[in-house]
C-alpha cells in the first residue's frame, strides 16, 4: 500500500508540477480575464453588445456597429463600437483608482482619487460624437493597413464627468504648455510592460474646451469596462483615439505629446494630398484633429422592399467634428438631384444631429438613397472616396442604402 | 539478507530509477510542449500571459473544409508557420482583414519588429508573405464599390 501511495504521490506531484503550473495560470486568468483568453469567447455577452455587431478583431477586441444599430438618438452600449489597441486591463478597483496630473508644464504634480475628482469639481453631462479616425478604412484602394472598419465606428453617447480644464487648472498649467498626453493601464499585445498600447492626447486648446471631460459615467451609469471604466478622457469631434480609456495619468507637455500612436504615421494623414498608393515620409504626415463632416442613414436598414404607394420615412444622424451640420440632403438618383432633409440642432456642441425626410419614389425598381451633410464651412461629404492616405483615415464619403420599390 | 529480501531491494531500486526516469521524462516533455506553444514563454522576466492554458485543448490545429478552425486561416502551403508566428500577439482576423502585396507585407513585418516586439522570422518570412499574398490578395475597389451582400426584407411601416 505504501508503495502505491508513493506511486500516486510521485505521479501526481510530477504532473502537478506540469499541469499544476498551467492550472495556476488558468485560475489567475479566471479572475476577470478568462473569457477573453478562451478559444471561442462570446464578445456579445461579454461586453453586452447587440448580436448584429461585427467583430473585426478578437485580439485586441475591435467590434463595429451597422448603420441600423445606430438609430437611437443617444447610442446605448449595445451598439457602441469597440476599438482597443491593447489587452483589456484586469482587476480594477475604483476605490483605489487615482489620476495623476504631471508633465513638464504642470505647476505642481498632483494626484486625485476618483472620489476627490467627483466631489471637488463640478460635474457636467454632454452628448459627444466619438468616431474612430479609421472609420471607413475598408473602402480605400489601394487598401490601407489596420482594422477594416466600414461605417460603424462611431457613436454618440451621453458622458458625465468633470472638465479636464478644471482639473488641469487645479494642478496648475504653466505658460509653456502645448499639449496633453494621457496614460492608461491597458497592456501591450506583446505583454511587454515597458510598452504602452496607446498614449495619445490633444493640444491645450482642445483640452481646455468645456466639453472635454474626464468621464466616469456613460449614459447615466458606470462606464462599461470595455469603454474605459472607471475613468475615460472624452474629447468629442476628434478621432476616438484622443478619448483615452482607463486613464490614470495625464501629462501636461511642453511639446506635442510623443506617446505611442502620436508619432510616425499613426492617426496622421499626408500634410499635402498624395496620389493613391504613394509613399509618404513620416515627417510629411500631420496629426488628425477635428473629424470631417459625415452622416449615416440609420432607418430603414439597407435592403428594404417597400410599396410604391407609400412614402418612405428615412432618418439618421449627421456630425461635423468641431463644427455644426448646417444642411442635410438626400438623393435617390445617384446625386443628379438632392432634396433637403430636416436637420435638428445638436443637443450640445459636438453632439450628432438628427435628420429625417419623407421620400417618394417615381416608379418601381432598384434605388439607392444617398445622404449628404454639409458643415458650417460649406464643406459637404463627397460621393466618392476622399483623398487616399496611407493609413486609410477620414473616409467621410456619403452613406447610402439600397431599396426596392414594388 | 535472504534471497527474497535481496530481490525486494532490487525491485525497489529498479522501481526508483524507473520513477525517476518517468518524472524526468514528464518534466522534459512538458517543457518542450510548453516551449513549442510559447516560444517566448521561457523568458521568466516577463509576467506570464493569460493564454497558457491553451495547450490542454485537444486537436487545436484541426482543419475542417480547408479552414484551420482555431484561427480561420485557409489551409495552404505555409499555414502552420503563419499560425505559429502571426497569431501569438494578435488575432488572425487582423491578418486576413488586411490585403497587401509582398512589398507592403515586408514593410509591415519590419514595423512589427521595430515597434511591436516581433522576432526575426528568418527563412519563414518568405513563406509567410507568400502564403498571405497568395491566399489573401488585394481586391480592387476603385473609388466606390457597389453595394453587395444585401439581405432583402419587406419593410413593414
Amino acid at each position: 500500500m505504501k508503495r502505491r501511495d508513493f506511486v500516486k504521490k510521485t505521479t501526481l506531484s510530477s504532473f502537478a508540477t506540469l499541469i499544476g503550473t498551467e492550472l495556476v495560470f488558468g485560475s489567475k486568468m479566471l479572475e476577470g480575464y478568462t473569457p477573453l483568453a478562451l478559444q471561442d469567447p462570446d464578445p456579445f455577452k461579454l461586453f453586452n453588445k447587440h448580436k448584429d455587431m461585427v467583430v473585426l478583431n478578437d485580439k485586441p477586441w475591435n467590434i463595429e456597429a451597422q448603420a441600423h444599430l445606430l438609430d437611437d438618438k443617444i447610442t446605448p452600449n449595445l451598439s457602441m463600437f469597440v476599438r482597443n489597441n491593447g489587452l483589456l486591463p484586469e482587476a480594477i478597483n475604483s476605490k483605489s483608482w487615482t489620476l495623476t496630473i504631471d508633465g513638464e508644464s504642470v505647476a505642481k504634480q498632483k494626484t486625485y482619487t476618483l472620489a476627490e475628482l467627483k466631489s471637488k469639481f463640478e460635474q457636467h453631462t454632454y452628448q459627444l460624437t466619438i468616431e474612430c479616425g479609421g472609420n471607413g478604412r475598408a473602402e480605400f484602394d489601394p487598401p490601407a493597413k489596420g482594422n477594416q472598419w466600414t461605417i460603424g465606428a462611431v457613436h454618440c453617447a451621453s458622458w458625465t464627468g468633470v472638465r479636464l480644464r478644471d482639473v488641469l487648472e487645479d494642478a496648475g498649467i504653466r505658460s509653456n504648455a502645448v499639449y496633453i498626453g494621457y496614460h492608461a493601464i491597458d497592456k501591450h499585445l506583446s505583454m511587454d510592460p515597458k510598452k504602452e498600447p496607446i498614449s495619445r492626447g490633444c493640444p491645450m486648446s482642445k483640452a481646455l474646451q468645456d466639453e472635454t471631460l474626464l468621464a466616469f459615467k456613460m449614459n447615466g451609469e458606470d462606464i462599461p469596462l470595455i469603454h474605459g471604466y472607471p475613468l475615460r478622457l472624452v474629447a468629442g469631434g476628434w478621432p476616438a483615439s484622443v478619448s483615452g480609456k482607463w486613464v490614470n495619468r495625464i501629462s501636461i507637455r511642453n511639446k506635442v505629446h510623443d506617446g505611442t500612436k502620436m508619432t510616425g504615421t499613426a492617426y496622421r494623414v499626408p500634410c499635402e494630398p498624395v496620389a493613391p498608393g504613394e509613399k509618404v515620409k513620416d515627417e510629411d504626415m500631420c496629426i488628425i484633429e477635428s473629424m470631417p463632416v459625415k452622416s449615416l442613414i440609420t432607418y430603414p436598414k439597407t435592403g428594404a422592399i417597400i410599396n410604391k404607394e407609400k412614402s418612405l420615412n428615412i432618418r439618421g444622424h449627421a456630425w461635423a467634428g468641431e463644427l455644426e451640420v448646417t444642411k442635410m440632403e438626400y438623393s435617390i438618383d445617384f446625386g443628379s438631384s438632392w432634396t433637403a432633409c430636416t436637420v435638428e440642432k445638436p443637443a450640445n456642441r459636438l453632439a450628432w444631429q438628427h435628420f429625417s425626410a419623407t421620400v417618394d419614389f417615381p416608379k418601381s425598381g432598384y434605388y439607392e438613397v444617398w445622404a449628404r451633410a454639409t458643415d458650417g464651412n460649406s464643406k459637404a461629404q463627397p460621393m466618392l472616396l476622399p483623398g487616399w492616405n496611407p493609413k486609410g483615415y477620414l473616409n467621410n464619403a456619403c452613406h447610402r442604402i439600397a431599396l426596392k420599390v414594388k | 539478507m535472504n534471497k527474497e529480501e535481496a530481490y525486494r531491494v532490487q525491485v525497489r531500486k529498479l522501481y526508483r530509477s524507473l520513477m525517476l526516469f518517468f518524472t524526468l521524462f514528464v518534466i522534459t516533455g512538458g517543457g518542450i510542449m510548453y516551449y513549442m506553444y510559447h516560444p517566448d514563454g521561457l523568458d521568466f522576466n516577463s509576467k506570464s500571459d493569460a493564454i497558457v492554458a491553451v495547450p490542454i485543448v485537444e486537436d487545436e490545429d484541426r482543419i475542417e473544409n480547408g479552414i484551420h478552425m482555431k484561427t480561420g486561416l485557409v489551409e495552404a502551403e505555409g499555414l502552420m508557420i503563419v499560425v505559429n508566428n502571426c497569431t501569438n500577439c494578435h488575432s488572425a482576423k487582423l491578418v486576413t482583414q488586411n490585403r497587401m502585396n509582398t512589398e507592403r507585407w515586408n514593410a509591415t513585418i519590419k514595423w512589427m519588429q521595430e515597434t511591436q516586439n516581433l522576432w526575426d522570422l528568418g527563412g519563414n518570412q518568405e513563406i509567410i508573405v507568400n502564403y498571405l499574398v497568395t491566399n489573401y490578395p488585394p481586391i480592387a475597389k476603385g473609388r466606390r464599390m457597389i453595394l453587395t451582400n444585401l439581405e432583402w426584407y419587406e419593410l413593414a411601416e
